[in-house]
């Protein structure tokens, strides 16, 4: 009985307590209907919610299943909130929360995959260097001229934007990003 | 059944076959195939009212009157964004509500076609949920689903947008799935309550020293078996009980271990009960903010049960200990075989105690006022209402602002679904249509809609539909000449500066009653109000009732914006001074 263990005199103090912002990643398995996604993104903004990150792609195609992946933040109170929110969407059969599911297992974090199309441009040292630490990335050249080189990095968040920040001075131009994509570590499915 | 039939017949056809007798809706270019249909068919009686957000709340009041959901059908365009306002007030409210909706044929959709608008996109965040109908073959799996959708789980308003060529397409016609729930891939509401968890709830509710049964709408949405379990739980133990706003009737006014309404113009015993509590079980109810005031003082020292069917109710502003996930009345009625069963009993030495306390703050006299010999008191006026009215089978509806909450304070409810209001969104302009929508449902009843001069104006072209239909209800009208709520917090908030509160050239309600063809009625002194309202009661039409109240008074008791259920304004202490101090900076900000 939260309210009582704790010296705390009301219930908002409790919230105070566990009021530390948190990142989550959700994942949810979802109708691919007209619309499906455009219920997702407006209880988000309507309700006031961040998403960091969001992916779509029809992954069950008999079903007519799509898996919306989400990074989101807030307090614990709030990422609650926003997975039953989501999990009283008509059109959405599952919402899993992948972040919790990892502490479970005593992972920090499920696994997650972000890709990146990164376009550099220059020429003489600066185009070396690109190209020697889009090597160390262990990044792929999938278009160049003499003049840019387009590489695909695909990896953690974290080193997508270490990428992106050491392309900057570089000669980067342009960034398109997937989002993240996320599955739960071990044999068990969602 | 399976029938070939073109899409407006479909439309009928499975309105008929989830059991609708009544529909309520305007025409337009859109809906026009449905509408011809209407004419050739008997059986489901169409209400043409004369503005879309009237089809929207009269359906809101027969779904919240009879227990079925509502139906209204309008066209594209104007008549689908006519309807947002009851959409939104139906889902706050968690009321069962079918909207049909015309919509420019399916090539056109895109175009900016003439009346047409986004009607899904639009109604999407104000829904349950919604449908665009493509195809004349998806047409009846996507009506039969509709009903189920806003009437199982936690109630609410659905939109299924018809374009017009599917309305003229011909498709196959498949009857309702016999258990839709099952049936149904992705929606499926927990309704049974954990076995465990409500075996702890027992065992709560037998240790606890200061309990509070804090019950809602969430039980006349689960019906009257709830309703029943619930007076039987309350016999069983002995606790003392409260309401919301949406919730009154659930449990009789005239019950001994009646409270009173709880919130912001709840009584002083029930707030401060929910206060100083040991134990909190709220049954069905959310902790609106109306409800809880300012939350870091929100009852300190309780346990909180909280069972509720919508696990996004649970936890959202209120931390609760023991969250119980199921339809009210099934986890009542485990309650009530548990307690039974198990010969729990409730602390009675204790429960004497807190009685005894509870009685002390009933004895401060909340809701008490200053009577009046020659101006008609507005609370007064009320009890005059129920104390002519509580014999027969008699629906209160209401608009928005202090005459709503005099009704909640001074009408008693003893039975369910008798009481219409809008709580959460407070829609002005609610009340006339949803009278107009009970009145249909019943047609023998007596339908009042308690209004202020304000918000009448808001929908008193439904006297029109009132006239046409032959529905007498009866619009009991507190004119203050004020907006009165408005007002109170202009005096509370701002300095006494009633800006725009006040309306200048309000119609003669007495002729415009006339004009629709109705019967209007005017009362200045409390010697003429019995007979009035007894005129009023025996009139076969529509009344328009000015009844012309105390110009400045103030809905009290109060729990001021960002003050604790300790902390109510009462009726004696608030004086102009206390009025004008009672809400500090950080309150002015809330609404």
């Amino acid at each position: 009985m939260n309210a009582q263990n704790v010296d705390a005199p009301s219930a908002y103090f409790l919230a105070e307590v566990s009021s530390e912002i948190e990142t989550h990643t959700l994942s949810l398995i979802v109708d691919n209907e007209p619309g499906v996604l455009a219920r997702v993104i407006g209880l988000f903004s309507g309700r006031g919610y961040n998403i960091d990150s969001l992916t779509v792609s029809e992954t069950e195609h008999e079903k007519h299943l799509s898996r919306i992946t989400i990074v989101t933040t807030g307090t614990p109170m709030i990422i609650e909130q926003i997975r039953h929110q989501l999990d009283r969407l008509v059109p959405v059969h599952r919402v899993t929360d992948l972040t919790v599911r990892a502490k479970r297992i005593n992972q920090d974090k499920p696994l997650e995959r972000e890709l990146a199309l990164v376009k550099v441009t220059g020429t003489g040292e600066k185009r070396l260097e690109a190209l020697r630490l889009a090597d160390a990335f262990r990044t792929t050249v999938i278009d160049a001229t003499t003049e840019h080189f387009v590489f695909e990095i695909t990896g953690r968040t974290s080193k997508i934007e270490q990428f992106i920040a050491i392309m900057k001075p570089l000669g980067l131009v342009e960034v398109s990003r997937t989002g993240v994509a996320a599955v739960q570590r071990g044999p068990e499915e969602l | 059944m399976t029938r070939e039939m073109t899409g407006a017949e479909m439309v009928i056809q499975a309105l008929k076959d989830q059991g609708v007798d009544t529909i309520f809706g305007y025409p337009g270019g859109a809906v026009l195939p449905i509408y011809d249909e209407i004419i050739q068919q008997e059986g489901l009686e169409h209400i043409l009212v004369r503005h879309e957000q009237g089809a929207g709340h009269a359906a809101e009041g027969y779904a919240r009157s009879t227990g079925k959901p509502g139906v209204a059908l309008v066209t594209s365009g104007p008549g689908a964004t006519n309807m947002v306002t009851a959409l939104t007030d139906a889902m706050l409210d968690s009321i069962p509500l079918v909207c049909i909706s015309g919509q420019v044929p399916t090539h056109l959709i895109g175009n900016d076609a003439f009346q047409e608008c986004d009607t899904v996109g639009i109604t999407r965040p104000c829904t349950k949920h919604n449908w665009l109908v493509r195809n004349v073959d998806d047409l009846p799996r996507i009506l039969h689903e509709a009903f189920y959708v806003a009437t199982s789980g936690r109630p609410g308003p659905v939109v299924v947008d018809i374009p017009k060529d599917v309305q003229f397409a011909t498709g196959t016609y498949q009857g309702p799935t016999p258990n839709p729930a099952a049936a149904h891939k992705s929606y499926r509401p927990q309704v049974k309550g954990d076995a465990a968890g409500i075996r702890k709830v027992v065992e709560l509710m037998a240790a606890a020293k200061k309990p509070i049964l804090y019950t809602g709408g969430g039980v006349i949405n689960s019906g009257p078996q709830a309703c029943r379990l619930l007076r039987e739980l309350v016999s069983l133990t002995g606790f003392p009980i409260t309401s919301t706003l949406m919730g009154l009737g659930a449990y009789p006014a005239s019950g001994e271990n009646w409270l009173g309404m709880l919130g912001m113009h709840g009584t002083y015993e029930a707030n401060m009960t929910m206060h100083d509590c040991d134990l909190m079980v709220c049954i069905g109810a959310r902790f609106d903010d109306r409800i809880t005031g300012r939350t870091d003082a929100f009852s300190p020292n309780s346990i909180k049960i909280h069972i509720d069917i919508d696990p996004s109710s649970i936890n959202k502003t209120v931390n609760v200990d023991l969250p119980i996930i199921g339809d009210v009345g099934h986890v009542l009625e485990d309650m009530v075989r548990l307690w039974r069963s198990s010969s729990k009993k409730a602390d009675e030495k204790a429960l004497k105690t807190w009685w005894q306390q509870i009685d002390a703050w009933r004895a401060r006299n909340s809701l008490a006022y200053k009577p009046n010999n020659d101006i008609i008191m507005p609370q007064y006026a009320i009890q005059r209402l129920y104390e002519l009215t509580k014999h027969r089978k008699t629906f209160i509806s209401t608009e928005v602002g202090q005459h709503q909450m005099w009704a909640a304070q001074f009408y008693g409810f003893e039975e369910p679904n008798r009481w219409l209001t809008s709580g959460g969104l407070g829609t002005m302009g609610y009340g006339l249509p949803a009278a107009i929508g009970a009145q249909v449902a019943h047609r023998d009843a007596l339908c009042v809609d308690i209004a202020g001069d304000a918000s009448i104006l808001m929908n008193i072209q439904e006297m029109s539909t009132a006239v046409q239909f032959g529905l007498p209800v009866k619009v009991f009208i507190l004119n203050n000449q004020y907006m009165g709520m408005v007002r109170q917090w202009q005096q509370l908030l701002h300095g006494n500066r009633l800006s725009h509160s006040y309306t200048d050239s309000l119609p003669d309600f007495v002729k415009l009653a006339e004009a629709y063809g109705g019967v209007g009625l005017r009362v200045e002194k409390p010697g003429d109000l019995d007979g009035a309202i007894e005129e009023m009661i025996a009139v076969d039409k529509p009344v328009l009732f000015d009844c012309r109240v105390a110009n400045l008074a103030n809905c009290f008791p109060m729990i001021p914006s960002g003050k604790a259920h300790n902390e109510m304004l009462l009726p004696d202490e608030a004086n102009d001074e206390a009025v004008a101090n009672a809400i500090s900076a950080e309150g002015k900000s809330l609404v």
